[in-house]
């Protein structure tokens, strides 16, 4: 299958833009409140970025600010250097992927596709051939009469690519693109963006709440708060080394604890149950036991009424089982705690 | 599932409570009182030619259909059929643009857009006889002859109005604004839009208040007997029948704009059900 000619590659082989989306100090004001507090970012060329943060936190309006649904308040935002902040959302060369898919009900998927090509006014057989080779590309090529009622979520979801990616955009923005589909599909959508975007050689931007997405797809994962970019990196340095408190809780799998120097965060299978000879620890009590396959999730509270919790690969659990109620040691290396701030 | 399954299982080997066949019997009784009295009409229109207005029924006979169109007395009955149909369906096309508009701008909040609201609804309650009189009053103090197209049509768009706007905006309330952001993500402009996005998918819902707006229109009486002026509509017209003449022949009127009533809804129905179908499931492969 060949991927459709996207007119961007060419753009880029001439010259090469630093970014392929610019933000300087976005700041999105609702009323009162302040959604997008002066956001800046700077996302390289055909990067996978995943915006990441609780409901609320500002990464949708970021987004829509991007695509041109929502009007900046105040900075600027800048696609392959060129400055698009007032421009209407089809002149910026992004295309949009709704969290609803908002394909239209009245329109089989041959015509959804083809839609912004008629908008344009091309004429039905090359609108219509264009569009069959980008239902190709999302292999739906079979179910081109259907309407948007009688597919899956999956198809659906696909239908919507094929029509945003149509426009031959140069970012394609996802508003959490998987959260309407069931765990199993999830994972395999999440891969078949991915090929996509290796393949398309454009930027992603996706919008999600899910920790395990934004690691599982990321080259550049940004961590948002209150309005706020709190960490941006890649997946891998972000899990490493959190920031803050709240990334830390935030991304999951790390124990944060209150230690005389500050606040520390652990990896928490980098922990252990059971004293050590030297090194850090504290002791408490078992709370919760959950086996978890390869892993076994020991959750404890500490004396000072922490919440921990240690993965125990199950072989070494099973060879010394604790049970919830068990007092319990809980420590770890000196080289594994990071410093985070807390604010 | 298994419980659920079993309960049901043994509530039908017990049967039906006692309160199923009273409130049914209830049901019925009121269906009864509903359509009984209509029943009788469409019955007795089809009275022989020696027949009364009353049982028995003196045979059976459609000579009552044909004293419609006949010459005579019922001369008007036809001309005012055709005016009611007229006057209805400009009615029915203004209610749908107006509220279709109404429903479009009121998903904004506007200053005034409350007090707006509250006067465009408001006649629904006003006694209709009165807002008849005062239009017929003002058309007088004016120097305006009252008529079909001008005073009548607007009393009968202080009724049908306030009732087009609620439901266009309970249509307009359930669209998702998703379609039309996903529109303009596609580069539509904004009347292509309205043309290819908004429209099509609130098509059932226009067609609808378009219908509704007809029915309404087609047997209004209240409103426009002291404002159409010399040309009478049907209902006036047949009103004006029931106080001079009594021969089943109002009973065969009374099926005629029945069956006409029924026909027109009927239509939209498959109308809509045909659109809704399409989206919903089963569109043939081509």
């Amino acid at each position: 299958m060949r991927p459709p000619a996207v007119q961007g590659q060419n753009i880029t082989m001439l010259a090469r833009p630093r970014f392929d989306v610019e933000l300087a100090a976005v700041t999105k004001r609702y009323d009162q409140t302040l959604a997008v507090d002066a956001v800046s970012l700077r996302i390289p060329p055909a990067t996978y970025c995943c915006l990441l943060g609780p409901s609320g936190c500002g990464k949708t309006s970021t987004l829509r600010m991007i695509a041109g649904h929502e009007q900046v308040t105040d900075g600027d935002i800048l696609i392959r250097d060129r400055t698009i902040t007032d421009l209407p959302p089809a002149r910026r060369g992004t295309a949009m992927m709704f969290q609803s898919y908002a394909l239209f009900p009245h329109l089989n998927c041959l015509d959804n596709v083809a839609f912004s090509l008629k908008m344009r006014g091309i004429g039905k057989a090359e609108r219509y051939a264009k569009a069959r080779e980008f239902l190709g590309l999302v292999e739906m090529d079979d179910l081109a009469a259907r309407f948007p009622a009688q597919l899956s979520g999956g198809q659906q979801q696909r239908i919507a690519l094929a029509r945003s990616l149509i426009t031959e955009p140069q970012v394609l923005l996802l508003d959490e693109p998987l959260s309407a589909l069931d765990p199993f599909l999830r994972v395999r959508m999440r891969e078949e963006l991915k090929r996509l975007q290796r393949k398309l050689g454009i930027t992603f931007i996706h919008v999600t709440h899910s920790q395990d997405e934004a690691m599982a797809l990321a080259d550049l994962m940004v961590v948002m708060d209150q309005g706020r970019i709190r960490q941006a990196g890649t997946p891998r340095d972000i899990f490493e080394r959190p920031a803050t408190v709240f990334i830390a809780r935030f991304i999951g799998g790390h124990n944060v604890l209150m230690t005389p120097r500050g606040a520390i965060a652990v990896r928490a299978d980098r922990c252990r149950i059971g004293q050590a000879d030297s090194g850090p620890q504290v002791s408490g009590r078992v709370a919760a036991v959950e086996y978890q396959g390869p892993v076994v999730r020991v959750a404890l509270e500490t004396q000072s009424g922490e919440q921990a919790a240690v993965l125990v690969p199950d072989e070494m659990f099973f060879a010394r089982p604790v049970r919830p109620g068990d007092s319990a040691t809980l420590s770890w290396s000196e080289a594994d705690a990071h410093q985070v701030a807390t604010a | 599932m298994m419980i659920g399954g079993r309960s049901n299982a043994a509530a039908a080997r017990r049967g039906r409570p006692w309160t199923f066949y009273a409130l049914g019997g209830l049901f019925g009784l009121f269906l009864l009182f509903l359509y009984g009295p209509m029943l009788v009409i469409y019955l007795l229109s089809f009275q022989g030619p020696n027949g009364g207005v009353t049982f028995p029924m003196v045979g059976a006979s459609l000579v009552w259909f044909e004293d419609i169109v006949k010459p005579g007395q019922m001369a008007n009955i036809p001309v005012a059929f055709g005016r009611s149909i007229a006057l209805a369906s400009v009615i029915s096309l203004l209610t749908a643009a107006i509220s279709v508009a109404a429903g479009l701008g009121f998903r904004r909040r506007f200053p005034g857009s409350g007090v707006l609201f509250y006067l465009a609804v408001a006649s629904l309650v006003m006694p209709s006889l009165l807002v008849g009189f005062g239009i017929g009053l003002g058309f007088k103090a004016l120097g305006l002859p009252p008529s079909l197209f001008t005073s009548a049509l607007g009393a009968q768009l202080t009724w049908t109005l306030p009732f087009g706007m609620f439901a266009m905006f309970a249509v307009v309330n359930r669209f998702n604004r998703a379609y039309e952001e996903a529109a303009n993500d596609l580069g539509a402009s904004p009347w292509q839009r309205l043309r290819h996005v908004t429209l099509p998918i609130l098509l059932p819902g226009i067609i609808g208040v378009a219908m509704g707006a007809f029915t309404l229109s087609y047997d209004e009486y209240a409103r426009t007997t002291l404002v159409i002026g010399q040309r009478n509509t049907l209902p006036i017209e047949i009103y004006a029948l029931i106080s001079s003449a009594t021969s089943p022949t109002l009973f065969a009127i009374g099926t005629v704009t029945t069956a006409v009533s029924f026909l027109i809804i009927g239509l939209t129905l498959w109308r809509i059900f045909h659109m809704q179908a399409r989206r919903a499931a089963g569109a043939p492969q081509p």
